[in-house]
C-alpha cells in the first residue's frame, strides 16, 4: 500500500487499509452496541430523574454513570478484541478460578444482599461488583476449551463430538459455578449459566442422545428445585404471580402487573421519551435495572420497544454468523456461548415484563443499568469481535 | 467444523428467531391490540379523587343573626384501615397519641370502636371507612407534633375543619328546632350514591332532627373533587383537575331570636312557677305564629339542651342524660311532638259545633255545678254555677256543663248507644275541620297528629287493647295500691265487655278536651290562628328563603295555601270577642293583670286538663291584637296545673315582650314581622381550611 508518491500510508490510511484488523470488524455489531447505548442512555436517565430530584440529588447521575460503564465497558470490550482469543483459552483455568472465587467471596461477609439476593461485593465508594456476571465470560471460554478441541491423545473422527469425559467436566466445571449461585440465591443467572452449557455442549456436537438427556435431566432439575423446596419463597412467589398477575396485585404479582399496565398503556407510539407517568410515578420498581423495558415500553410505544428487540435480534443474528464461519471449533463455541448468552437474557428479560416469562433478576443486555452487567457484555461482544477478525474471510 | 455443529447452528438460528418473534407478537397484542385496556389501567394507576368538603350553610334568624354557624377546629382523626395494617393492630400508634392528646388510652380507643350490639358509647356511629374524629379541641402544638412525627403518628391526621357552633343570639337556644348532626352511617351511604365520603371525618354528618334534617340538602352543599397525581407510594406529585366545593346554603328562618329566647326564658320560668306551687311540672312548650301566614315565630321546649355536646363525639352519660327518661327527653320538641289534652282551649271547636248543630248563639244557657250525663255527674271546675249564660259568657269564665250538655244531647239524637247510621258526630268533625288530629304540615321532621277519638278509633282501640282488658278485668292490678286497683280494675273489666261504644262520657269528655283527646301545641296554636284570622287553617313554616353566601337566594318559602275553616264568619267574630274578654274579666284576669289591655287587647282561652294520677295539663292559648289579630302565642306546662296559674301568666309575659310594656323596648313594635330578608355580611362565612 504505497501510494506512487513513495511516501508511507498515513496512520488513518493504514487502520482503514482492506484486510486491516478495523476493516475486519463486524461494524453492525458495533452500530447495534451504539444505538442501544444511547437508547439504554436517554431510557435511564427517564427512569431515575424524577426520583433523583426528589431526593434533591444530581438528576443525571446514574445517566453520568451508565456512560461512564458504557466507556469503561468499549475500553474492556476493545481489549478483548486485540487479544488472541486463543491466548485466552490458554488462560481459561485461571479466568474460571477467579470467578469461582468471586462467587465463594460472595457467599461470605465480603457479599451484601441487593433485592433479596446476595450477589454483590461491596468494593467500596459506591462501587459494587457482581461476580456472576464476569462467571458468564469464564464459563464461556472455558466450555469452549473443553469441548472445543480433542484432548491429549483423543481423536475426533467424522461426526463424533466431545467424549464422555468432556461432557462430564464441562458440567461438573459449569455446576459449581451454578450450585454457588443457587445459593446467592439468583434463580435467573442460574439458569442463564444452564442456557449457555446447553447451547456449547449441543454446537459442540454431542451425540443427540446426549442432547436429549441433558435437556430433560435440566427440566428434572427444575422440577426438583421447585418440589424440594430449594427455591425462596419469593422465588416460588414470583412464579405464581406469573401464572396469575391479578392474584396478588400488591404482593408478588405487583411487577408483573405494573410492568404490563406500564407497557400496554403506551400503546403504538409511546406517550413520548420523559412523559410516561407510569415511570415518573415509580410504578414499576427496579425500572432501571431489570426493568428498563417497561420505560422504552410505556415512552416509546410499540415503536420503540420493537427498534429495542429488532437491535437485539440483529446482535444476536451476527452472533451466529460468527460461531458459523469461525476459524476453529472453539471460535465457533466461544461465539454460540455469547450469542446464547445474550439471547437467553434478551428472552427472559422482555419475556418477564410482557409477562410470557416468570420473573428473575436478569437484566435486559446492553440497556439495563448495571456496571458489572455492561462490562460483562462488553466483554462478551469483544470476544465475538476478537472470533470475527479471526474467521476465516468471506 | 463438523457437520453435526453445523447444523445445531442452524437450528439455533431457527430458534433465536422464532423466539424474537414471540417477543415481537406479545408486544404487538400488548401494546397495539390491548393498549386501550392498559391506558384505562393506567389512569386509575395515577389518579386519585381528594374529595374537598364543603362548608355547612348557617341557619339564621329573621333578622340574620347566626342560630347556628362554623366555627374553625384542629380535629385529630385516627384512620382504622391505616392503624390496621401496623404489626400491633395499631395499639402503639394509639399509645402515643393519647400521651400527646392527654386523653386515656382506654377512652381514646374506646372512641374509635364501631358502634354495634353491645359497643356503648362513646363508639363511633359512622362508616369504618372513614377518619374517625377523636378530638376537636386539639391545640396547635399537639396537632403540630402529630403531622411533624407522621411516621410515629401512622394513620393519624390533624385537619382544620369546619365544626358547628351554637351562638345563641339574644339568649336563643331553639335546640329541638334546629336539630343536629350525626355522621353518616354505612347503610345511608350505601343507600344514598349522592353522597360522597370526603375522608374529612367532621365533614361527613348528616341533619338528624330539626331544621338541620329538614333543608339538609340546603345546608349541606356539594363537596369538590380535586384529581391530584400519585405515584406508587401515593405520594401527590400534581393536580390535574379541580372542581371546587360548592358551600352550603344559608338558611333563613322566621324564628326572632328575641322572642325564642323570651318565650324560652318564659316557659322556664312557668315551670319554676309550678314547681313552687308544689306542681310537678316536667314539661313545656312555647309557640308565636303569624295568623295570617304561619310564619313561626318562636318555637320552644322544655327541657332542652346544649346542642354543643353533638360537635365532637358524645359519651354515654351524655347520650343517657339526651335519650334518658329520667331527663326528661330534651330531644323531643313538646310543641310539635308532645300530645296533651287540651281542656277547655279546645271550646273553640266545640262552640263552633254547637253552633253549627242549631244552637242558638245568642241563646242563653243554665250553667249548673253538675250536669248527669246519663246515670253520671260530670262537675264544673271546683263545681261552681254562674246561673244563666250566655255563650260569651259561658267562654269568659269557662263554663263546662253547658258544653257537657250540648254534647250529651247531641249523643242522644246520634242514637244513644245503639247508633243511627251515619250519625253526625259534630263536634268530632268540628274538631278535625280545626285541624287536630292530623298533622299541621310544619317543616320539621318527626312532628305527630295528636288524637281525635272518635267511633273508629274506639272500635279500633277496644279491638287492640281487649285480651289485656279482660285479663285484667278478671285479675285486677294486684301491684296497684289498693284504691287504684280497684278504679283500674272497674274500667278494665267494663272496657272488656263493650269498649267500643261510643258513650255519653266519651262525647261528654270530647267537648271539654278531656278524656282521650291529645293536641299539640302548634295545632292548637294554628287552631287559634284560624279563629283570628276569619277561618282558614295556614301550614306552620320556619324556613323563610335559602340564601347562598354571596347573597343569592337561592329559594323563597311562600306561605303555603290556607285550608278553609267551616265555620260562619259571625261564630268567629263571636268567638274573638268572647276571648278577648278573658283576660279582661275571665279566666285570665289575674294573669294579665298588669298587662295594658287598652293599649294591646288580647284575646285567649285557659285550659286546665285532667290527667289522671298526675297534676293538671297548664294550657293558654291567645292572639293579639285582639281587634286586629297578627300572631298567636300557645304555651302549655305539663303537669304545670290550672291553665291561670302557669301558662296564662307565661303568655303574658311574652306578648308584654313583644308589645313592648312598662317602657321596655317592644321586640316587635305592634306584632309587625320583618317583611323583606335579612341582608348579611359574607365576611362572617367562615371558610374551608
Amino acid at each position: 500500500m504505497i501510494n506512487s508518491y513513495g511516501v508511507r500510508p498515513s496512520l488513518i490510511g493504514r487502520v482503514l487499509a482492506r484486510g486491516s484488523v478495523v476493516r475486519r470488524l463486524d461494524w453492525v455489531i458495533i452500530a447495534c452496541v451504539v444505538a442501544l447505548g444511547v437508547i439504554s442512555s436517554l431510557l435511564i436517565f427517564s427512569a431515575t430523574r424524577a426520583q433523583l430530584i426528589e431526593q434533591h440529588q444530581d438528576p443525571a447521575a446514574f445517566l453520568k454513570k451508565n456512560l461512564l460503564n458504557l466507556a469503561i465497558g468499549l475500553v474492556l470490550g476493545g481489549l478483548v478484541t486485540a487479544l488472541d482469543y486463543r491466548l485466552l483459552r490458554a488462560h481459561a483455568p485461571i479466568l474460571y478460578a477467579l470467578s469461582c472465587l468471586g462467587l465463594i467471596a460472595v457467599l461470605s461477609p465480603l457479599g451484601a444482599t441487593v433485592n433479596g439476593a446476595h450477589a454483590w461485593i461491596l468494593l467500596g465508594a459506591g462501587f459494587q461488583v457482581e461476580p456472576s456476571e464476569f462467571a458468564k465470560v469464564a464459563l464461556v471460554v472455558l466450555l469452549a476449551m473443553i469441548v472445543g478441541e480433542p484432548r491429549d491423545g483423543e481423536s475426533r473422527t467424522g461426526n463424533s463430538g466431545p467424549g464422555l469425559p468432556d461432557i462430564l467436566l464441562s458440567l461438573g466445571l459449569g455446576g459449581l459455578p451454578m450450585a454457588l449461585i443457587m445459593l446467592e440465591p439468583d434463580l435467573g443467572v442460574t439458569l442463564t449459566f444452564g442456557a449457555i452449557i446447553l447451547g456449547v455442549l449441543a454446537v459442540s456436537g454431542v451425540r443427540r442422545l446426549w442432547l436429549f438427556g441433558l435437556t430433560i435431566s435440566a427440566v428434572l432439575a427444575a422440577a426438583a428445585v421447585v418440589l424440594l423446596g430449594v427455591l425462596k419463597p419469593y422465588q416460588i412467589a414470583r412464579f405464581s404471580a406469573f401464572l396469575n398477575p391479578a392474584a396478588d396485585p400488591r404482593g408478588a404479582g405487583y411487577n408483573a402487573q405494573q410492568a404490563l399496565i406500564a407497557i400496554g398503556s403506551g400503546g403504538f407510539f409511546g406517550t413520548g421519551l420523559f412523559h410516561g407517568e407510569q415511570t415518573t410515578g415509580h410504578f414499576v420498581p427496579e425500572q432501571q435495572t431489570d426493568f428498563i423495558f417497561t420505560v422504552a415500553g410505556e415512552e416509546l410505544g410499540f415503536i420503540g420497544s420493537a427498534v429495542i428487540v429488532l437491535l437485539l435480534g440483529i446482535l444476536i443474528w451476527r452472533g451466529l454468523r460468527i460461531a458459523t464461519q469461525a476459524a476453529d471449533l472453539f471460535g465457533t463455541l466461544v461465539a454460540t456461548g455469547v450469542v446464547v448468552w445474550l439471547a437467553f437474557q434478551t428472552f427472559e428479560n422482555v419475556g418477564m415484563t410482557v409477562g410470557i416469562m416468570p420473573i428473575t433478576g436478569l437484566p435486559l443486555p446492553l440497556v439495563s443499568y448495571g456496571g458489572s452487567a455492561t462490562f460483562a457484555n462488553m466483554l462478551g461482544l469483544g470476544l465475538l469481535q476478537a472470533v470475527h477478525i479471526r474467521s476465516r474471510p468471506g | 467444523m463438523n457437520p453435526r455443529s453445523h447444523i445445531r447452528l442452524v437450528v439455533l438460528h431457527v430458534m433465536v428467531f422464532v423466539l424474537l418473534l414471540v417477543l415481537g407478537g406479545r408486544l404487538w397484542t400488548l401494546q397495539v391490540l390491548d393498549g386501550a385496556y392498559y391506558k384505562q389501567f393506567a389512569e386509575h394507576n395515577r389518579i386519585r379523587d381528594i374529595v374537598v368538603p364543603a362548608v355547612r350553610g348557617q341557619i339564621l334568624d329573621d333578622k340574620g343573626r347566626p342560630l347556628v354557624r362554623n366555627r374553625t377546629a384542629l380535629v385529630v382523626s385516627v384512620d382504622r384501615t391505616t392503624l390496621s395494617r401496623q404489626p400491633d393492630g395499631g395499639r402503639a400508634v394509639m399509645r402515643r397519641l393519647a400521651v400527646t392528646l392527654g386523653i386515656p388510652y382506654a377512652e381514646l380507643s374506646a372512641r374509635i370502636r364501631i358502634c354495634g350490639a353491645g359497643i356503648k358509647r362513646p363508639c363511633w356511629t359512622g362508616s369504618r371507612y372513614q377518619p374517625i374524629p377523636v378530638d376537636d379541641r386539639a391545640d396547635p402544638k399537639q396537632a403540630l407534633q402529630i403531622m411533624e412525627r407522621q411516621e410515629d403518628f401512622p394513620g393519624v391526621t390533624a385537619q382544620v375543619q369546619a365544626v358547628r357552633e351554637y351562638p345563641r343570639p339574644q339568649g336563643a337556644q331553639a335546640a329541638q328546632v334546629l336539630g343536629y348532626l350525626q355522621p353518616i352511617t354505612q347503610d345511608e351511604l350505601n343507600r344514598r350514591k349522592d353522597f360522597k365520603v370526603t375522608g374529612f371525618s367532621g365533614a361527613d354528618l348528616i341533619g338528624r332532627e330539626g331544621l338541620e334534617a329538614e333543608y339538609d340538602n340546603y345546608l349541606r352543599g356539594v363537596p369538590g373533587i380535586r384529581q391530584v397525581n400519585v405515584d406508587s407510594k401515593g405520594r401527590v406529585t400534581g393536580i390535574a383537575s379541580e372542581q371546587a366545593a360548592v358551600p352550603g346554603a344559608n338558611l333563613v328562618t322566621s324564628i326572632d331570636a328575641g322572642v325564642q329566647a323570651t318565650v324560652e326564658s318564659s316557659i322556664k320560668e312557668a315551670i319554676d312557677t309550678a314547681h313552687r306551687n308544689g306542681k310537678h311540672a316536667d314539661a313545656a312548650a312555647g309557640v308565636v305564629m303569624d295568623v295570617n301566614t304561619g310564619r313561626v315565630v318562636a318555637l320552644a321546649s322544655y327541657p332542652t339542651y346544649d346542642p354543643n355536646i353533638w360537635t365532637g363525639g358524645i359519651s354515654q352519660n351524655e347520650y343517657d342524660a339526651l335519650l334518658g327518661k329520667g331527663s326528661g327527653e330534651p330531644l323531643i320538641s313538646r310543641a310539635t311532638q308532645g300530645q296533651f289534652a287540651p281542656g277547655s282551649t279546645f271550646k273553640i271547636s266545640s262552640l263552633a259545633a254547637a253552633v253549627g248543630d242549631g244552637y242558638n248563639l245568642h241563646g242563653t244557657y243554665e250553667c249548673p255545678g253538675s250536669f248527669m250525663v246519663g246515670s253520671r255527674a260530670f262537675r264544673n271546675f271546683e263545681g261552681e254555677s254562674p246561673g244563666n249564660l250566655n255563650l260569651h259568657q259561658a267562654i269568659v269564665v269557662s263554663c263546662d256543663t253547658i258544653f257537657y250538655r250540648f254534647a250529651y244531647e247531641e249523643w242522644l239524637r246520634d242514637g244513644n248507644i245503639h247508633p243511627v247510621k251515619d250519625p253526625k258526630d259534630p263536634m268530632v268533625k268540628m274538631a278535625r275541620n280545626y285541624g287536630f288530629g292530623r298533622r299541621t304540615g310544619i317543616d320539621l321532621p318527626s312532628e305527630v297528629a295528636g288524637r281525635i277519638p272518635d267511633r273508629s278509633w274506639k272500635l279500633a282501640y277496644w279491638n287492640a287493647t281487649r285480651t289485656s282488658n279482660c285479663k285484667h278485668g278478671k285479675t285486677g292490678y294486684p301491684n296497684e295500691p289498693a284504691d287504684r286497683n280497684a278504679y283500674l280494675t272497674a274500667i278494665a273489666a267494663e272496657n272488656c265487655v263493650d269498649g267500643y261504644v261510643w258513650r255519653a262520657g266519651d262525647a261528654a269528655n270530647f267537648a271539654v278536651g278531656q278524656g282521650d283527646v291529645l293536641v299539640t301545641p302548634l295545632q292548637l296554636a294554628r287552631a287559634y290562628a284560624a279563629v283570628a284570622n276569619g277561618g282558614k287553617l295556614v301550614v306552620p313554616r320556619i324556613a323563610r328563603a335559602i340564601v347562598r353566601p354571596d347573597g343569592t337566594v337561592v329559594r323563597r318559602f311562600d306561605p303555603l295555601p290556607p285550608t278553609e275553616l267551616h265555620v260562619p264568619q259571625n261564630v268567629l267574630d263571636y268567638l274573638r270577642s268572647a276571648l278577648a274578654g278573658v283576660p279582661v274579666e275571665g279566666t285570665a284576669r289575674g294573669a294579665f293583670a298588669d298587662f295594658d289591655l287598652k293599649k294591646v287587647p288580647v284575646g285567649g282561652k285557659t285550659g286546665t286538663a285532667e290527667v289522671y294520677g298526675k297534676d293538671d295539663t297548664s294550657w293558654f292559648a291567645s292572639f293579639a291584637p285582639a281587634d286586629k289579630p297578627r300572631l298567636v302565642t300557645v304555651v302549655m306546662v305539663s303537669q304545670g296545673g290550672q291553665g291561670a296559674m302557669a301558662a296564662a301568666p307565661a303568655v303574658d309575659r311574652i306578648w308584654q315582650a313583644i308589645f313592648g310594656m312598662h317602657g321596655q323596648q317592644p321586640l316587635l313594635p305592634g306584632g309587625v314581622l320583618p317583611n323583606g330578608l335579612p341582608t348579611f355580611n359574607p365576611d362572617r362565612m367562615v371558610t374551608t381550611p
